[in-house]
């Protein structure tokens, strides 16, 4: 698979945008052709937040991924949403603590992790997004687990380094799970 | 070679506009280009710059004005409401030859409209900035590499040719990451500006930065004098990016994102065995007629692509002369087609030519 058409989706607050920039950094510090693109909607907390990351080895045509193949629910609403617009194919990770149905199709591949409480479990109960990306790393390949931390040091402002180490585990924890 | 990042859009043209030596940012918020005067607000003052959050879009662009009419390079930002607003202060900048840059991240109208992304300002943008005659350069940006790049080309621009130059984006460029590098500080053309209004120190005449004319004579002449120097931007200043032309029969006209979506149905369509490819307008004023007109002569129809009710398609007409059909395969309102809509319109255009 040379282009990874990623959309993640899920409750404002649970770090969707957070975890694809993760993905997109990681991507371009691999040198891979990279978009990012968030929903704006008027949207807080609580409220539904989705993006759509691409990562890929040729030029990015449109930013907007409508038909992913690598899909991250992080809710609900995000899987009965997007489930059906997954292509054939491809890979649905699915947050198995909040999300209690199990994947309709039966041309995909599924993933049920259960990150909230995984991430509750390592004492970090904001980074189940961050577990879904280990284990989405680990599924896809999408970008190279072993050098991870050179895309969090990006996309971890300076005044919150501190939270480096704690993302790294919550990454590993998804990663081997 | 600076290294490549990743930015927002809006985040792009705030720090492209810096490193142009734009010191002086003046705007009011709006959705979706919010983030502009975020950037600004957080930069200019460790680098010596103003910025200041107006009372209005109209105080906002009057602002542009005095600092424009003291020889400093100045901007401003604003959705599509906004720019409304700012419509007579764009037409009194024209009317005294002043250089300014401003953003416009297009969001749904009409009215308070939404705020998802549209192109429906293309009429405002290129035809009816304000009253009077005048025109403004009008920048379309189809990457966040692009809205960076163009943001300096349009402060260059700008001063060379003494008037507004407008990035004409939508809220998908605006909020959308991509790696960018933003060019060498050294690469930047900057120009002489001797009618400034910076005091004379009694060694030269007064400085005079005016709109107001009442002899008609005079301001025909003004008029006319102003609409040589378009003429030669017409001349010079046009740019479009081709893709798949060479034996292309069916083209499709598209410019930001409606661009970048129109690229994956081109892609699909040569798979399919269709021959199809894409001219992209750059410069939306001055448009690429030479370039359509020729294309006009070896395509059999084209496609406007547009997140608008059809405004860019009498452009098109006009430049083609209507020798060939102008198919429109638009969405509005906050709504984006999807490459599958635009091939679908492909595949029917490619039938009624057969």
């Amino acid at each position: 698979m040379s282009t990874f058409n990623i959309l993640i989706a899920g409750f404002g607050g649970q770090g969707v945008l957070f975890a694809g920039k993760c993905l997109a950094y990681k991507g371009l510090t691999e040198n891979k052709q990279v978009s990012w693109l968030p929903s704006y909607g008027p949207e807080m907390r609580g409220g539904t937040a989705n993006c759509s990351v691409i990562l890929s080895d040729t030029p990015v045509g449109s930013p907007i991924v409508s038909n992913p193949n690598v899909l991250i629910a992080m809710n609900l609403p995000s899987l009965d949403k997007y489930e059906n617009a997954t292509a054939s194919g491809g890979k649905i990770f699915v947050e198995s603590t909040l999300i209690d149905r199990k994947v309709e199709r039966n041309d995909v591949e599924a993933f049920y992790i259960p990150a909230t409480k995984m991430a509750t479990e390592i004492g970090a109960p904001t980074l189940a997004n961050m577990i879904m990306i280990g284990k989405v790393i680990k599924e896809t390949g999408a970008v190279d687990f072993n050098t991870i931390s050179e895309g969090l040091k990006k996309v971890i402002p300076a005044r919150k380094a501190d939270m480096l180490e704690i993302n790294l585990k919550a990454l590993e924890a998804g990663y081997n799970f | 070679m600076a290294e490549k990042v990743l930015m927002k859009g809006n985040e792009a043209i705030a720090e492209a506009a810096i490193k142009a030596g734009c010191r002086h940012y003046f705007g009011y918020p709006i959705t979706p280009q919010t983030e502009i005067a975020a950037y600004m607000a957080k930069r200019m003052p460790k680098i010596g710059g103003t910025f200041l959050q107006a009372e209005s879009e109209i105080a906002a662009i009057n602002m542009v004005y005095g600092v424009s009419a003291a020889g400093k390079r100045v901007m401003t930002s604003s959705s599509s409401p906004g720019v409304a607003l700012k419509s007579e202060g764009l037409s009194y900048l024209a009317g005294s030859d002043l250089p300014a840059f401003v953003v416009n991240v297009q969001r749904g109208g009409p009215g308070l409209g939404g705020i998802q992304p549209s192109q429906s300002d293309y009429f405002q943008a290129t035809k009816a900035g304000g009253h009077g005659d005048f025109r403004m350069i009008v920048l379309a940006p189809a990457s966040v590499q692009e809205m960076a790049d163009l943001t300096i080309k349009g402060f260059e621009l700008a001063d060379e040719y003494r008037m507004t130059a407008m990035i004409l984006a939508d809220g998908t460029m605006g909020q959308m990451m991509e790696p960018v590098e933003i060019r060498d500080d050294a690469e930047i053309k900057t120009f002489d500006k001797p009618w400034a209004v910076t005091g004379t120190q009694k060694k030269r005449e007064h400085n005079i930065v005016n709109s107001l004319y009442l002899k008609p004579e005079q301001l025909e002449k003004e008029n006319f004098t102003r609409f040589e120097r378009y003429k030669k931007i017409e001349e010079n200043e046009v740019m479009y990016e081709e893709f798949m032309m060479d034996d292309a029969e069916i083209c499709i006209v598209a410019f930001g994102i409606a661009a970048r979506v129109s690229q994956n149905a081109v892609v699909e369509a040569r798979k399919q065995g269709i021959k199809a490819g894409m001219i992209r307008p750059i410069t939306l004023w001055p448009f690429p007629k030479k370039r359509l007109l020729e294309a006009s002569k070896n395509v059999k129809a084209f496609i406007s692509v547009e997140l608008s009710m059809g405004q860019m398609v009498e452009d098109i007409e006009l430049a083609t002369k209507c020798t060939r059909p102008v198919m429109l395969c638009n969405r509005v309102g906050g709504m984006i087609p999807s490459p599958e809509e635009v091939l679908q319109k492909i595949k029917e255009t490619q039938g009624g030519i057969n």
